[in-house]
């Protein structure tokens, strides 16, 4: 009962550690999870649902995206047309109620057993919540959502003791767990749910109503509860870094290795999926002919599927393939490999559209002329402009180039008007292949900052490595300087004439002009940023976090 | 190929049908135009398309081809896209028009070769030499020149199609409008907007100082509801196509024409789709053809191909309900299937010939009921029809007890165009019908001159009534209304049972369902769910089931669970996933590399424990990092400035 203690202690961060509570016993007690999983979701599908009656979906769409799942599966039911293939999602919603009553009324019959108990932590918190924030209920529930499992953290940090004590703790506080479930349960429901729902759960029979008129009370308020929780900049998460963790930083190599190390789970299935997929190529190809565009979609990466159609359909005709998530893939190296490689014409064009037109022209010159234009990655970075698109789609509206591509970002099909839409006259295909998309994020600097430090150390070197000794030593004092500052968290850099001023002591620099060439230089290498204060006066500031600057210095002063 | 062939030859047939009727609407607008020319404003015509953009391009190409056709060989239409600025205007303006002249007379090419339209300095008054130039030399050239200019009018006018009204920006406009205004006696321009919206936003984009140079007339085309009911007519209920589609599709189609998107061009994609679908998936599709060929066809089947319809379900139900020794015959003898099926299909061709005729009739007096029990428009009607027998519903049901109480006129009225129908439409059975419905009608003039004379006793009793007191007339009225209760109907009244009656029949006759004919799938397509899934797809959905519930796709038995929670076991990113969806507004990359750690661990087993003392394992850390950055790829997180080492959450529940 420590945990009682722990969660007078700190209601906030309470209410987050079932679920990581959970996800340990799904380690060790599969039944056990399942029954403790469904519910949870059963509720909070429930709770969806409820709000989307209230809410209208077109304006709470961005911060409800699960709300406009529902909503697309609404439709689809009202289609009274459930095809069974069709409603790919549905059954995801399926388990919806009927499991559900069962559950409340085992959760109820559980709580009715130790009532004090269950009732005890809701009464000690319900006032404190009201102490700290009285005027509104919502924003608390905002910082509920946002606090990082605290518990989590100290059980980490001493797991193994925790992964010992867990089979017992599970064991003996049997009842405990129904109540942290039954407070998972609204807290998964994030921000939306309400303390009306733990009490509801709690005491089903008896405040059912109350609780529901609530409940409707809250979903009204959801709009508000929106912009309340974005309004506050202020966002509880733990401030533990990557630094502290002792983690050596894993470059792109080290990656790929480890990662071949590691065997890719379920390898049978997803060839199997693939040969599913594989088997449509034939029917992908007459409708490639007849005027439509295939657009492939689902997760995974579904390059090699791509891959795979392209060599074993489009041998021996003429294709193209674009990588789209290389990062500088532009609608104008398209055209250009169209116009040189595809049409062998040499000579250059002053706007992409011009490009374009001549390349419609020649397509419709020459009806024997025929591309074949597979784009990885169609919704990338680079790809995904609205200019882009429209020549993307303008030329595929070509009846002579037929285009297969495939989308992976959720909201891709938004880039999307009804214009464009028709231009490409897709058709959707669903291939899910959770295959890892090993090419597609390889490039990408998406690996975060584990790999953005490394690679910023190494560029700082090279960089600086063909400068000046006098350059050098610049650029050293500036960092010096920012890393004394580094404690100071509203350090807005150094001031343009504190600078100079130093460099002047140092014997660097002999006139303003000089430093401020050798700034642009380094301003055109990125290795500084300048920044403009509230007095007018330029602040310098070098964009690379302490760490990598403090190993740079190291480096640097070994060197010298 | 047979197949491509045909195929292709329907999907002709519908974009002709859809363009003839373009074409004809425009026709009248046009010659409209020709007369308006003198005006001294610019003579404008904003034509209201409405929402429906995919189809605003056909509507225009159609239209500036007959305005070419016609009235003037000098049409350019423009883009808001291709016109940022005055300058690309006209820019864009001077090319399109150069170049149908150098369509209108080839003769005319090496002058304008010499000019290339984009070296010339695009001005107005240059665009007025040209045309000066033009039109001199059309007047004084060659005789066979100037038949064709005959066919134009004197000066041609320079037609200017501003296709997208709303999205040019409104400085362009209110500029190549004043420009134009200064010089529209050396220059007859005429511009036509185009306006997806409302009427109202020529005067809201234009100021009244510009919007007053424009004599405006307003044309409304024809709504893509009217449209479409046109192109279902014309493809679905005609016998002329053996294609059908079954209620299902027809109701996917409709939907999404109805919620989405209100374009034509795009239901007609939908068609072409099913066309595809039915061919590609089904073998027996080569059946699905004129009545002749198709029985030409079943006599060149092969073996597979009569086992593929031994196996159809429609046919099995047919052979079942035959006798025992036929029922061999057929399961056996290739031949006698192919006479059978012969007959079969000769059967289901004469019930298509029958099911539109009838239905149209049913139409004609449903459609005009109140409340319209059975739809309003002929489509909804089809599609209950298709559905299931048509008279057990309840809506056909109420529509008839409506029908008994319809006036004598509408009545009369409603015969006579189901007569026409009937004696329009081709089916040998309704000789009879329509005799039947001539009697009708013959019988319905003879009450006429009944029902008068009916009156009259009727107001004669009534007269007598008045002279007698209030106690007799108490019992006089009592007796009237018992008598009324128990009197038989009027003759009116029966001889409209009877019509009511003898409607029902027909539908009960001829209004069965397709799915009850034999061999029905060879010319009906039926699979909604497909057409559905590549043409309103859900990617969100699909995403969203593949990371939550992985075992969907991946059918292993680690992954197999009930009640949507998810197992450990689960690929890596399902993990990474369910973690960050307990997460707010930000994550903190080492929580959740954390947690994500000893989900992983503990799914590996007890053995891994040790390892995973106080630091994390390169290899789940690997694992993590690439779990990470394809949850980034999705689009449910991205790298955030806010904190070091935390990342934003993009998606539902971000609050």
């Amino acid at each position: 009962m420590s945990h009682h203690g722990a969660r007078g202690g700190a209601a906030l961060e309470v209410r987050f550690v079932p679920d990581e509570d959970v996800l340990k016993h799904i380690a060790e007690d599969a039944a056990f999870k399942v029954r403790k999983d469904k519910p949870q979701l059963a509720v909070s599908v429930k709770g969806f649902v409820k709000t989307l009656e209230n809410i209208s979906d077109d304006e709470a769409q961005e911060m409800l995206e699960e709300k406009s799942y529902v909503a697309v599966l609404g439709i689809r039911t009202q289609d009274s047309m459930g095809d069974g293939s069709g409603v790919g999602g549905g059954e995801l919603y399926t388990f919806q109620t009927p499991k559900r009553s069962g559950k409340m009324a085992e959760l109820a019959s559980e709580l009715a057993r130790t009532p004090g108990q269950s009732e005890a932590p809701d009464c000690t918190e319900c006032p404190k919540k009201n102490v700290k924030t009285p005027q509104s209920s919502s924003n608390k529930k905002n910082e509920f959502v946002s606090t990082t499992p605290y518990r989590l953290r100290r059980r980490l940090t001493a797991p193994d003791t925790q992964l010992e004590s867990e089979s017992e703790y599970s064991a003996s506080c049997s009842e405990e767990e129904e109540e942290e479930e039954e407070q998972k349960e609204s807290s998964t429901v994030a921000g939306r749910k309400t303390p009306a729902k733990t009490k509801a759960a709690s005491t089903p029979l008896s405040k059912k109503s109350l609780s529901k008129k609530m409940k409707e009370d809250k979903m009204s308020n959801l709009v508000e509860q929106y912009f309340e929780a974005h309004s506050s900049s202020k966002v509880l998460t733990s401030d533990r870094t990557l630094q502290k963790l002792q983690k050596r930083r894993l470059n792109q190599e080290t990656l790929r290795d480890l990662l071949k190390k590691a065997p890719l789970p379920y390898a049978a299935e997803i060839k199997e999926l693939n040969q599913q997929h594989e088997s449509l190529f034939s029917k992908w190809m007459l409708q490639l002919h007849l005027g439509f565009n295939i657009v492939l979609y689902g997760l995974g990466s579904k390059r090699d599927l791509l891959e795979k159609f392209r060599t074993s359909v489009l041998q021996d005709s003429v294709h193209l393939v674009v990588n789209g998530y290389f990062p500088s893939i532009t609608v104008r190296s398209i055209l250009n490999s169209i116009t040189e490689e595809v049409l062998e014409h040499t000579g250059t064009f002053r706007s992409p559209l011009d490009q374009l037109e001549f390349i419609v022209k020649r397509f419709k010159e020459d009806s024997s002329l025929e591309l074949y234009v597979l784009i990885h990655n169609l919704d990338s970075q680079m790809l995904r402009g609205e200019r882009s698109q429209q020549i993307l789609a303008q030329l595929s509206s070509l009846p002579s180039v037929y285009l297969i591509a495939s989308i992976d970002h959720i909201n891709a099909p938004l880039m999307w008007d009804q214009a464009k839409q028709s231009l490409y006259n897709w058709l959707w295909y669903e291939t899910t292949t959770f295959s890892p998309y090993v090419e597609e994020t390889s490039y990408e600097n998406s690996l975060l900052v584990q790999q953005s430090g490394s690679l910023a150390l190494s560029s700082l070197t090279h960089v600086l490595r063909s400068l000046t000794p006098n350059a050098r030593g610049i650029f050293r004092l500036l960092a010096r300087y920012q890393l004394e500052n580094k404690d100071n968290p509203s350090y807005p850099g150094l001031s343009f004439q504190d600078f100079y001023q130093q460099c002047r002591e140092a014997f660097l620099v002999n006139s303003d002009l000089t430093l401020r060439a050798q700034l642009t230089e380094f301003r055109d290498h990125k290795l500084i940023r300048t920044k403009r204060g509230a007095d007018g006066v330029e602040y310098l500031l070098i964009p690379v976090d302490d760490s990598t600057l403090t190993d740079f210095l190291e480096k640097e002063d070994e060197d010298v | 190929q047979q197949i491509q062939e045909e195929m292709n030859k329907q999907l002709f047939d519908n974009l002709v049908s859809f363009l003839r009727r373009s074409h004809s609407e425009f026709q009248e607008k046009a010659t409209e135009w020709t007369c308006r020319m003198k005006s001294r404003e610019i003579p404008t015509a904003a034509l209201v398309l409405g929402v429906n953009v995919t189809d605003h391009d056909l509507t225009f190409k159609s239209l500036s081809e007959i305005l070419q056709n016609n009235i003037t060989p000098y049409v350019a239409s423009l883009q808001a896209k291709d016109c940022p600025g005055i300058k690309n205007l006209m820019q864009k303006l001077m090319g399109q028009l150069m170049n149908c002249y150098v369509d209108a007379d080839s003769s005319e090419e090496e002058d304008c070769a010499q000019v290339s339209p984009n070296r010339i300095r695009c001005s107005m008054t240059s665009l007025i030499s040209w045309y000066e130039n033009i039109t001199k030399k059309t007047d004084s050239e060659t005789p066979n020149r100037k038949r064709t200019s005959s066919r134009h009018l004197q000066s041609p006018p320079v037609v200017v199609i501003f296709k997208d009204m709303e999205s040019f920006t409104t400085k362009v406009l209110q500029d190549f409008i004043v420009i134009s205004s200064q010089h529209i006696h050396e220059l007859p321009l005429i511009l036509i907007f185009g306006i997806a919206t409302s009427p109202m936003i020529i005067h809201s984009l234009l100021p009244h100082s510009i919007s007053s140079l424009l004599c405006i007339e307003l044309f409304q085309s024809l709504s893509c509801k009217e449209h479409l009911s046109t192109i279902i007519d014309k493809l679905l209920l005609t016998t002329q196509f053996a294609f059908k589609l079954s209620e299902k599709v027809l109701q996917v189609l409709i939907n999404i024409f109805l919620y989405h998107d209100f374009s034509v061009q795009n239901f007609i994609k939908g068609f072409q789709l099913c066309i595809v679908e039915h061919f590609y998936s089904q073998p027996l599709s080569v059946l699905c053809c004129e009545l002749s060929e198709a029985k030409k066809r079943v006599n060149s089947l092969s073996h597979s191909q009569c086992e593929n319809i031994r196996r159809l379900p429609s046919f099995r139900r047919y052979v079942e309900s035959q006798e025992s020794e036929k029922q061999i015959a057929l399961l056996t003898s290739d031949n006698f299937l192919k006479e059978a099926v012969q007959k079969l299909l000769e059967d289901l061709h004469v019930y298509h010939e029958n099911y539109l005729p009838v239905l149209r009739c049913l139409h004609v007096f449903t459609s005009s009921l109140p409340k319209y029990p059975l739809g309003k428009q002929i489509r909804e009607l089809h599609c209950a029809c298709l559905e299931s027998r048509v008279w057990e519903t309840e809506d056909y049901e109420s529509s008839l007890q409506l029908a008994r109480m319809l006036n004598k006129s509408d009545l009369v009225t409603m015969l006579q165009k189901c007569v026409e129908i009937f004696v329009s439409s081709s089916g040998k059975d309704f000789d009879k019908v329509v005799e039947k419905l001539k009697d009708f009608l013959a019988q319905f003039q003879k009450l006429e001159g009944a029902c008068q004379e009916q009156g009259e006793s009727i107001s004669s009793q009534k007269e007598l009534q008045k002279k007698t007191d209030l106690y007799h007339l108490q019992k006089s009225l009592l007796e009237l209304k018992e008598s009324r209760r128990s009197k038989k109907l009027t003759k009116f009244e029966v001889l409209r049972f009877e019509v009511v009656d003898f409607i029902d029949s027909l539908v009960k006759n001829y209004l069965v369902p397709a799915d009850h004919q034999t061999l029905h799938e060879l010319v009906y397509f039926s699979r909604a769910g497909a057409l559905r899934e590549h043409l309103n797809a859900a990617p969100r959905v699909a995403l969203h089931t593949a990371l939550n519930n992985p075992g969907c796709y991946l059918k292993h038995q680690a992954l197999r669970s009930d009640g949507g929670s998810l197992s450990n076991k689960a690929p890596d990113v399902c993990i990474v996933y369910k973690l960050h969806l307990e997460c707010g507004r930000l994550i903190n990359l080492v929580d959740w590399l954390e947690a994500f750690a000893t989900v992983v661990t503990a799914a590996e087993g007890p053995s891994g424990d040790a390892a995973v003392s106080d630091q994390v394992d390169d290899v789940i850390h690997a694992r993590f990092i690439r779990a990470v950055s394809e949850l980034e790829l999705l689009g449910f997180i991205k790298a955030s400035k806010q904190k070091t080492d935390h990342v934003a959450r993009l998606t539902w529940g971000g609050c």
